[in-house]
């Protein structure tokens, strides 16, 4: 039995609600559970992809049930990675959490509640099951972004609460369609039933799917429906806004799971469904991005806006719809949902150490207290982030570049690269050198030292690090993965048995 | 292994430097010192098998599928550059010891050299041209943070933005330029590339990777028209502009075209766009740096045209041509670095920089006045100085380029390359005369800031020795020839020309060239005032204003489109994202065209049709009244309660009991939220909008409605039948959809009562803290009025209601019932508490902790998921055990209903946990109650 696939999902839920009988006190004991919780979790998460790097395929059938009537968690190599991704993300913003950034009585709750959704997302091969884990994942990330509390916070958590429940509303109907048309839930099985709709409920299915990638193209934050990001991002709590650096990587990964098992190659009427336009809307995602990121005039904005843009660039290699194509993109994926998560704790030391007059905002005022470490800190983070060479960023906008030297999208393609990695630089060495360059003004005295909050940051850093250092490798997996991506045969073998 | 070293040295330096400058000038300034001088000796140890005409590689694996390597490679221009590097590097580590200030931090200082180093070592280093390009953005990042060392001048910070921009910029261009040539080429390797010349010429792509390449080189070395940026990053230390600005850092462009010259050269685009922006650059450059009063502007305008003259002799291309370019390249960042290097001497001793104000200070600074000159010599042009022979063999080229081949488009106005050039040395004459004549001579200036004097050997040493080869080349070239023609073969690609570099030639063309550059030139100084005054009369063009223009612009604009697009306006985002849902699900059918149903439909019997129209009805006065929130409420519960009766008539009583129960609770909620919202809100959106948003909602309705009649009207081929099958045999209860609940898709109700207790907890933290800001219009709670009747009845009523939950959860596994409905039920019967007796009296007996209710049933519900593992069955795998019970009929007992009991619990606890939150926040200590009362 491979019952761990299961404790990365009970494992923070149990946790969660142990944190909940703690009551409104006890910190030092939450934090203490939290850490547990977080660990554990972890531990399971490696040893996962420790069984998923060489190509296996687990199907874990919750309560015995087989598929298509049971719920199914898949291991795969792709859901296996995104789970270590989230769960090493997780670490690190709890480590920064709970060193003051924790304060209130249900935050190590919800913090690992968000883990339960996120990792159920990743792993369940059943679409209504997904429902619930976006869900989970929905209320949670509502309730953090508004914790803490303020006005600024309330505003934009409204917008990303009622914006996500529409998204919500749409999967209820598409799964609907999609559940009258092929009669199932199980993502196997729809992909198997989904390829041999006839003409007559073609239509049905049709729409019924592309509401369906919609649901998840507004979780990925793909143009136009990314609205709900940017506010809620920018002025939610450091921990949260550094965990919600996974949450697009969701859709994303909804999209690619299921635009090549579902929609993907020999798939009948809807055989590759999304492959005209999700290229496209990702190339105007990037380059909107970053003019969001040019015009923001904070400095937790323009990070928010760069993860929209990276979402662009992800789904850009995807959309190409090639092997080299999504191996770029998933090694960009890991780059940038770490380094993202890191300049939102940087982001935090900033506007901690100048004082609540200023902030973050990218305005002449008063330098930061540990110039010479925070500036370190923020000029290495803006480099990778930026994707200038050596490390990571660059790798991976190289590979998708790469990847789409023969397609019919090369032109549009490389010109918004080359030209959003422009203004992306422009932005970032705007914001760098307004913020510790050009200071005026004391520094707030009575702000809190880094201390122990540069070890999550070091942590982002040494991934990045190990990422460049063993590019070779990982590059070899993401091709693994995404060859894995492209045989659904295999996925559908494996959950659903030879026989069929 | 030498040659990994040799790059990574420098990078190795770069902590300890950093840490030990901390604490002690000196030693950081020895390691910093040390390091390059080591780097320069291993190089050293290679150059033996370089100088016999081998090219030495070595290579490491990074990245195989991008054809990534760790490669290196060191031939003749490796060679070159990299002595040039290393060599001026230690000089100007020891320059800028006694250069900066005590208070300047010299730590870091070094320590951003020594990534500069390494990064520029890896440049000229590197075998893979996907290698090449990364250094080459580290060189422009290490730039940019040395420009803006002293980060207190905003000319500094403005300069380092520029600069990166710029070269970054370029070096984005040239990153696409090497991955189309190494798609042409099918590998990044600098070796394969090199040999492809003619599938590189012959490929379509050619022109378009041309042109990135040259964009990376001309932006980088500066050239017309992206020069601007050097003379904006003078603002650095003088050490840097004398290390990065003028002998290494700027060369890297000039360098690529050395580099990539075997493998893109012999077009005639090469030609045209080569030869054309150098010598352009040469003259545009040399007549500006005419008018510059600051010394170091003079020079870093001197540097852009020396550059432009490099580059031109790439672009001629003959072998002479590239000879005469590398070996102008190594003598002009031997003569740039010294005079730079005395700029700064004479602004560090004197205070200032200004050509206006210096002068007459041979008598002062004698030391600096003849090394200096010495420089300037070299870099005019004069006999028996290193630049003499370079430039004597530029203008050869020059001259002979009259009937190049490769002319192309530009055919018939050769004429313009010896003179263009002639006059680009006239004005180099010129300048270099100024320099001298305007600071070391005439009257001695009493009003400088500082009393000048020489300065410390450490300040003038590295000057010497760069002097004493600017001289030594000039006087002995022949002791050059062979390493000057070793650089020259890895340029061309083949044996170098065969040419003697000598002082005599004869009575050449060039002779002439130079004759007539010398005479031009002291004329011009001569009539300095005269022309400066008519030069004066037109604006300047500044490319630093078009940039900071061009940026603001970027910025303004992005500005606007996203305020634009990104507008804060809720209603226009949940418009886009209907619209857009709207939109691709019409698109299935627009592609597909719609197919009917094969399905009869049913006759719908006349009872149906009440409950359907007031449905209807219900609607449309919820939109209707959507204003004054009760009478919305009211209208909404309407439709939930016909729901609940589609429900039943359509055979689903379970449905529409827990529909008819979660309507209930929903509606309690919502009148209890109401207390503290006014009545009814202002009518807030234009005619306009609310159009729009009838449009979209219709069209969205009417698509969701046809999409549920496609689906209705088609026969259903599902999953289900498999449930009814299963669900009393293995499932062990005949209510199927209890039994999907707990068992069949238990996983998914575990999900959802987290959920539940997630929203509870949420309610709770939005609540934190807050009182209500009550609007005028709101009434007060006032908990005296209770109807009596009311709290009389409730009361005992509790205890049934609840009982009843209890009935409901027992039998749930059978018959509709279970543990949601029941803790509905079960909750409904609390919330009346609250309504009939007030928020005080039922807090007062209702103490439990809702909260950890709601999570020990989550964790009862996952427990028993988990004790299936004692039984080695899956993750929530149920056990059977069927009890009777007289009165109730047979129960399951066993691992269903402990599932189901924490399903209870969690309903239970998260409905409770909102409705005690709620009334607390309605508040309501008595005295504001009172103060509402007086205000009325």
């Amino acid at each position: 039995m491979n019952h761990f696939m299961v404790f990365t999902v009970v494992i923070p839920m149990l946790t969660a609600m142990v944190c909940l009988l703690f009551g409104r006190d006890n910190l030092a004991i939450k934090r203490g559970v939290g850490l547990a919780g977080v660990l554990a979790t972890l531990g399971a998460a490696l040893y996962m992809f420790g069984v998923a790097f060489d190509g296996a395929m687990v199907v874990y059938s919750m309560g015995g049930w087989q598929a298509p009537f049971g719920i199914v968690f898949v291991l795969d190599r792709l859901s296996g990675s995104m789970v270590l991704l989230t769960n090493v993300l997780a670490l690190f913003a709890y480590l920064y959490a709970i060193n003051g950034s924790d304060k209130g009585p249900y935050f190590h709750f919800l913090f690992l509640m968000q883990i339960t959704g996120v990792n159920g997302a990743f792993l369940t091969g059943d679409m209504f099951n997904l429902f619930v884990f976006f869900e989970i994942m929905l209320l949670t990330a509502y309730v953090l972004a508004i914790y803490g509390s303020g006005a600024e916070r309330v505003k934009y958590g409204t917008r990303y609460v009622f914006l996500n429940m529409i998204g919500s509303a749409i999967f209820l109907i598409a799964v609907g369609v999609l559940y009258g048309v092929t009669g199932t839930l199980n993502m196997a099985d729809m992909a198997v039933k989904a390829a041999a709709v006839g003409s007559q409920d073609a239509m049905l299915l049709r729409s019924g799917s592309y509401l369906l990638v919609t649901v998840f193209a507004i979780k990925a934050a793909l143009f136009p429906l990314y609205f709900w990001l940017p506010g809620t991002y920018s002025v939610a709590a450091a921990p949260v806004a550094a965990i919600f650096a996974i949450m697009t990587k969701v859709g994303v990964y909804a999209i690619l799971r299921s635009t090549t098992l579902i929609w993907g190659a020999d798939a009948g009427f809807v055989t590759g469904l999304v492959v005209p336009y999700l290229l496209p809307l990702a190339l105007v995602t990037l380059a909107l991005g970053v003019v969001g990121a040019l015009a923001a005039t904070r400095l937790r904005a323009l990070i928010a806006y760069l993860i929209i843009a990276s979402v662009g660039t992800i789904l850009t290699g995807i959309g190409l719809y090639t092997a080299d194509g999504i191996s770029g993109a998933l090694f960009y994926m890991a780059h940038s949902t770490l380094i993202s998560a890191g300049m939102f704790l940087i982001a935090d030391l900033v506007r901690e150490q100048r004082g609540a007059a200023f902030g973050d905002r990218l305005d002449h005022g008063p330098a930061v207290r540990q110039p010479v470490l925070i500036g370190m800190l923020f000029f290495i983070g803006a480099i990778v982030m930026a994707g200038l060479p050596p490390v990571t960023g660059f790798i991976g906008k190289v590979l998708i570049l790469e990847a789409a030297i023969d397609s019919s999208w090369t032109m549009w393609l490389w010109s918004v690269f080359l030209a959003a990695s422009f203004f992306t630089l422009m932005a970032v060495s705007r914001a760098g050198t307004v913020l510790f360059w050009k200071s005026q003004g004391e520094p707030s005295e009575d702000a809190p030292d880094v201390g122990l909050r540069l070890i999550p940051i070091a942590g982002v850093f040494s991934c990045v690090l190990a990422m460049t250092i063993f590019a070779g490798p990982i590059v070899a997996f993401t091709d693994a993965t995404a060859a894995q991506l492209l045989d659904k045969t295999q996925y559908i073998t494996a959950v659903l048995g030879g026989a069929r | 292994m030498t040659m990994l070293i040799i790059v990574l040295l420098p990078f190795l330096a770069i902590f300890p430097v950093w840490m030990v400058g901390r604490r002690n000038r000196f030693i950081s300034m020895l390691v910093a010192a040390a390091t390059s001088a080591s780097a320069l000796v291993a190089l050293a140890t290679l150059a033996p098998a370089v100088m016999s005409g081998e090219v030495l590689t070595s290579s490491w694996p990074w990245i195989e599928r991008l054809g990534l390597e760790l490669a290196f490679r060191v031939d003749g221009l490796a060679l070159l550059f990299g002595i040039l590097i290393l060599g001026i590097g230690t000089l100007v580590i020891v320059y800028a010891y006694f250069y900066l200030h005590d208070d300047d931090p010299i730590g870091s200082f070094y320590a951003m050299l020594m990534t500069f180093m390494g990064a520029m070592m890896g440049v000229v280093m590197s075998e893979n041209v996907l290698l090449l390009v990364m250094f080459w953005e580290l060189t422009s990042i290490s730039s940019f943070l040395l420009i803006g060392y002293w980060k207190h001048l905003p000319a500094a910070r403005q300069g380092a933005r520029m600069a990166l921009g710029i070269t970054g910029g370029g070096g984005l261009a040239l990153l696409a330029g090497m991955l189309l040539i190494g798609h042409i080429v099918g590998s990044y390797d600098l070796t394969t590339i090199l040999a492809s010349n003619e599938l590189i010429l012959g490929h379509d792509l050619y022109f378009v990777a041309l042109v990135l390449v040259l964009l990376g080189a001309f932006t980088k070395s500066a050239q017309f028209p992206f020069h601007f940026w050097l003379p904006n990053a003078m603002s650095a230390p003088t050490p840097v502009s004398s290390y990065l600005h003028s002998a290494t850092m700027v060369k890297a462009g000039v360098f690529l075209l050395a580099r990539m010259h075997p493998a893109l050269s012999g077009s005639s685009s090469w030609f045209v766009l080569v030869t054309g922006a150098g010598t352009i650059t040469l003259c545009f450059a040399a007549y500006v740096a005419l008018f510059k009063h600051d010394l170091k502007g003079l020079l870093a305008y001197s540097t852009i045209s020396h550059l432009g003259l490099i580059t031109a002799c790439f672009g001629f291309s003959t072998k002479l041509a590239t000879t005469a370019g590398v070996f102008h390249i190594m003598n002009h960042a031997i003569f740039k670095a010294s005079l730079f290097m005395s700029a700064g001497i004479i602004d560090h001793e004197t205070g200032t920089r200004d050509a206006r104000v210096l002068s007459g200070l041979r008598h002062s600074m004698p030391i600096t006045f003849g090394l200096a000159t010495l420089a300037t010599l070299a870099m005019a042009g004069f006999p028996l100085f290193s630049g003499f022979l370079s430039k004597e063999m530029f203008f050869e080229v020059a001259f002979l380029s009259m009937d190049n081949p490769l002319a192309g488009e530009i055919r018939g106005y050769e004429w313009l390359f010896p003179v263009l050039a002639t006059f680009g040395g006239l004005c180099s004459m010129a300048y270099s005369f100024r320099l001298i004549g305007d600071v070391f001579f005439g009257e001695e200036n009493p009003d400088l800031p500082k009393h000048p004097h020489d300065p410390p050997a450490g300040l003038w040493a590295p000057v010497a020795i760069l002097v004493f080869f600017c001289v030594a080349i000039g006087v002995a070239p022949f002791l050059f020839q062979g390493f000057v023609f070793v650089v020259a073969q890895a340029v061309i690609g083949g044996p170098a020309p065969d040419y003697k570099i000598a002082i005599w030639h004869g009575l050449t063309p060039a002779l002439g060239m130079t004759g007539v550059a010398v005479v031009g030139g002291a004329l011009l100084y001569r009539n300095w005032r005269s022309i400066h005054s008519f030069h004066t009369r037109f604006a300047p063009i500044s490319g630093k204003v078009i940039f900071e223009a061009f940026v603001e612009a970027a910025v303004a604009s992005a500005r606007r489109l996203t305020a634009w697009f990104d507008n804060g306006s809720m209603q226009r985002y949940i418009a886009t994202t209907i619209g857009f849902a709207t939109f691709v699900g019409f698109l299935g059918w627009y592609q597909l065209g719609w197919t009917p149903g094969t399905l009869d439909l049913t006759l719908a019997p006349p009872v149906a049709l009440i409950p359907w129209g007031v449905l209807i009805a219900a609607t449309a006065l919820t939109i209707r009244f959507h204003r004054k929130r009760l009478a919305a409420v009211v209208m909404m519960s309407v439709v939930g309660l016909i729901v609940s009766l589609i429900f039943i008539f359509f055979s689903g009583p379970d449905l529409g009991l827990t529909q008819l129960s979660v309507e209930v609770v929903t509606i309690l909620l919502i009148l209890l939220s109401l207390y503290v919202l006014p009545q009814w809100t202002p009518r807030e959106s234009t005619p306009r909008r609310r159009g729009r948003d009838a449009i979209l909602s219709c069209a969205a309705g009417l698509g969701v409605g046809a999409l549920a009649y496609g689906v209705m009207t088609r026969p259903q081929q599902t999953i289900s039948d498999f449930y009814l099958e299963k669900s009393v045999p293995e499932g062990g209860g005949s209510n199927v959809v209890n039994v999907i609940l707990v068992d069949f898709r238990g996983f998914d109700t575990m999900g959802e009562i987290a959920v539940l207790m997630v929203a509870a907890i949420g309610i709770v933290v939005m609540l934190q803290g807050r009182r209500p800001v009550r609007p005028n219009d709101v009434r007060p709670l006032i908990e005296e009025r209770f109807p009596v009747m009311l709290t009389t009845t409730t009361r005992p009523m509790m205890a049934l209601i609840l009982v009843i939950a209890f009935y409901i959860f027992m039998r749930g596994h059978n018959l509709p019932g279970g543990g949601f409905i029941a803790g509905l039920v079960a909750s409904v019967a609390l919330i009346i508490q609250f309504l009939a007796s007030g928020k005080t009296w039922t807090n007062k007996r209702l103490t439990v902790d809702f909260a950890r209710m709601g999570a020990l049933g989550v964790i009862i519900a996952v427990c028993t998921g988990l004790a299936a593992f004692l039984f080695e069955k899956p993750f929530l795998k149920g056990g059977l055990a069927h009890v009777h019970v007289p009165g109730i009929g047979e129960i399951h007992l066993a691992s269903a209903m402990s599932f189901d009991l924490g399903v209870f619990m969690v309903v239970v606890g998260a409905l409770l946990i909102i409705i005690k939150r709620l009334s607390e926040y309605h508040g309501g200590d008595d005295d504001e109650v009172e103060s509402m009362k007086d205000r009325r």
